[in-house]
């Protein structure tokens, strides 16, 4: 089918773009605030009038990764001289470095269930959408409607029961707890988005694939899942950014073993006076997953968003 | 190559009724051409001997073996479709060479390359093996898509209007290259169309459907100049059968309701007068557009007639079909 767009004129073009870029810089700004926060020297973060120029400084990244102690002017002399250029950095504020801090694993935590959770919801997303899109389901419409209807109120809504259950299933703080939680939330999204990229491809294909000597799987495999690529994909995203910067459930439901950094970086500020350096460089590394993930797979993002609206 | 048989075929949807007690033999060897308007179940019955769709009541046999619940691989049929059955992520090479590659076949590469060779050149889509599939144009898409079903060796060939998105050269060029190759392969082909040129030319068997129902299945010939109804003797002939009251040029039999007359079974130049309201000249023929007490009939003069609107041609029935009120031929 074709289409008659009037081409639009060179005003309105501008006055879009212009509008666009507008948009594009009040979004950064925030971001760029925190960048340059985490290069800021403490004194520099506080400052007021707030600083645009500064003599950039890597302190807060020394201070996220490190705990330290503060020691006196005596108890500094007689420390060795100190081993590495953090050490020294530190030293100068008149602290020493006792030991790692626990972001490092926090990071990672987060990197499992996150992941862990976005894996396990395309997967399971993937099939039910397909199940959906193609079989006689009885009840499908109902189905459907119930699957949707788990966002229909807001997650933390149902925080209480998830806790009680959480406690007696021991679930309170493992990975796997925090995996299926999340991978619960975001499931009746993914089914919903999946439903609709997969109804989007002719049958044909897969028909033509069992024609061709192919199993039904086979045929999902080698021709449906390829041409939903960029539906998964965009999924996927959105998926991963909802488990990624989930704070309220994980603030409840973990503290020792499987917690994720977004309820740890707030705790980095009590921790010898406000520390803005040190959050603002957590909030930033914290950002460069989910920055790289959603650059990697942009081209499917845009295709993904307006795959649906278009009638062939 | 096979022998398919249509045994009591019939297949229901919701209320609808697409295939009704459909009963046909493809001998092994045929070309068969099912016409018929859309919605007579000309596809059913494709899907049918596919095995994609699984008939209510009846069963299909291929080369004497029942196909039930057989699954289309099992069947080792090769179908191409109306549109859309090119698989957008491959190039035309991985399309042509995927179902050689499937766990039915398990073609040893050397032999899918020549295959896929062969069949391209045929095609004429040799040049655009490493294109991307979506960078084709209609034509060449169904090209391929043909070529996809031809690299294979199955029992038969089942084919869903495979030209209807072609353009007229094209068109006339690979009904020419399908019934050379099925001729000269002995291939069995099922053929779907509403196109009565493509049943004409290369059908040696034609099923004529009606609402679900097999009315008439013969050779082109058998049908055009033996219909059993009215509507099986307005599928072939071009222009299309000229249906009249069957009295209309008197004398007609008891119970007959209609005169069905081809232009050869009009004579010109006796009997009684009609006027000539358009002359159509389309090179190889000419149409004359008759009005004969009130009733318009067309028919086919020479070439390059003098005739034109208002001049006075007398014509009369030569052989005509008589039907009766139900449509069925009266003999």
């Amino acid at each position: 089918m074709s289409f008659s767009v009037t081409e639009p004129t060179n005003r309105t073009k501008w006055f879009a773009g212009i509008a666009v870029v507008l948009y594009a810089v009040i979004t950064i700004i925030p971001l760029l605030w925190i960048i340059a926060t985490g290069f800021k020297s403490p004194e520099d973060a506080i400052a007021y009038p707030p600083k645009v120029v500064f003599e950039p400084s890597v302190e807060g990244y020394v201070n996220l990764f490190t705990s330290r102690t503060r020691v006196n002017e005596d108890a500094m002399a007689e420390l060795p001289p100190a081993e590495t250029w953090y050490e020294e950095l530190v030293r100068e504020k008149g602290q020493t470095i006792s030991g790692p801090s626990r972001y490092g694993e926090r990071f990672l935590n987060s990197v499992i269930i996150g992941f862990g959770s976005t894996i396990l919801c395309m997967v399971l997303g993937t099939a039910a959408a397909y199940a959906f899109s193609r079989f006689r389901v009885p009840l499908k419409d109902d189905l459907l409607f119930f699957i949707l209807s788990t966002r229909m109120m807001p997650p933390i809504a149902v925080a209480i029961p998830i806790f009680l259950m959480f406690r007696n299933l021991g679930l309170n703080d493992t990975h796997l707890g925090m995996i299926l939680l999340y991978t619960a939330v975001n499931l009746s999204l993914s089914v919903w988005l999946l439903k609709g990229f997969i109804d989007e491809i002719p049958v044909e294909y897969e028909e033509a694939a069992l024609i061709d000597g192919y199993t039904r799987f086979q045929a999902f495999y080698k021709v449906v899942l390829p041409q939903a690529a960029t539906g998964i994909a965009s999924t996927a995203i959105f998926c991963l950014i909802f488990a990624w910067n989930e704070y309220a459930f994980a603030v409840l439901l973990t503290s020792g073993t499987a917690q994720t950094a977004p309820p740890f970086i707030p705790t980095i500020i009590g921790v010898g006076g406000k520390d803005w350096p040190a959050v603002a460089a957590g909030a930033t590394i914290f950002l460069v997953p989910v920055m790289v993930f959603t650059i990697l797979l942009r081209k499917h993002l845009l295709r993904g968003i307006t795959f649906g609206a278009v009638r062939k | 190559m096979a022998e398919v048989v249509l045994n009591n075929v019939t297949r229901r949807y919701g209320d609808v009724t697409a295939l009704d007690n459909v009963s046909m033999t493809i001998p092994d060897g045929a070309f068969v051409v099912l016409l018929g308007p859309t919605g007579a179940g000309k596809t059913t019955t494709l899907r049918m001997v596919s095995g994609l769709e699984a008939p209510d009541q009846g069963e299909v046999f291929i080369g004497g073996q029942s196909m039930n619940g057989l699954t289309p691989a099992q069947r080792n049929v090769a179908m191409v479709f109306q549109q859309y059955s090119l698989y957008p992520h491959l190039t035309v090479r991985e399309n042509l060479a995927f179902p050689m590659k499937s766990p039915l076949l398990k073609t040893p590469a050397d032999i899918i390359e020549k295959k896929v060779k062969d069949v391209a050149e045929i095609l004429q889509i040799a040049h655009k093996l490493d294109n991307k599939a979506t960078a084709l144009s209609g034509g060449e898409m169904q090209r391929v898509s043909i070529g996809r079903a031809l690299v294979r060796d199955p029992s038969v060939y089942l084919m869903d209007e495979p030209l209807s998105s072609l353009d007229a050269k094209l068109r006339s060029d690979l009904r020419i290259e399908l019934k050379s190759i099925q001729a000269n392969s002995g291939a069995t082909l099922l053929y779907v169309t509403h196109d009565q040129i493509e049943a004409m030319t290369m059908a040696t068997h034609v099923g004529v459907l009606d609402e679900g129902k097999l009315v008439q299945f013969g050779s082109p010939r058998e049908i055009y100049e033996d219909p059993v109804s009215v509507y099986a003797a307005s599928r072939l002939g071009q222009p299309r059968i000229n249906i009249l009251p069957a009295d209309l040029f008197g004398h007609a039999p008891t119970g007959a309701k209609s005169i069905g007359l081809r232009p050869e079974q009009i004579e010109q130049g006796s009997g009684a007068d009609s006027i000539v309201s358009r002359v159509e000249h389309l090179g190889d023929q000419t149409r004359l557009h008759l009005n004969f007490r009130n009733h318009d009939i067309i028919t086919v003069t020479d070439a390059h007639t003098e005739l034109k609107a208002g001049d006075i041609v007398a014509i009369q029935p030569k052989n005509p079909f008589f039907f009766d009120a139900s449509g069925a031929r009266q003999r």
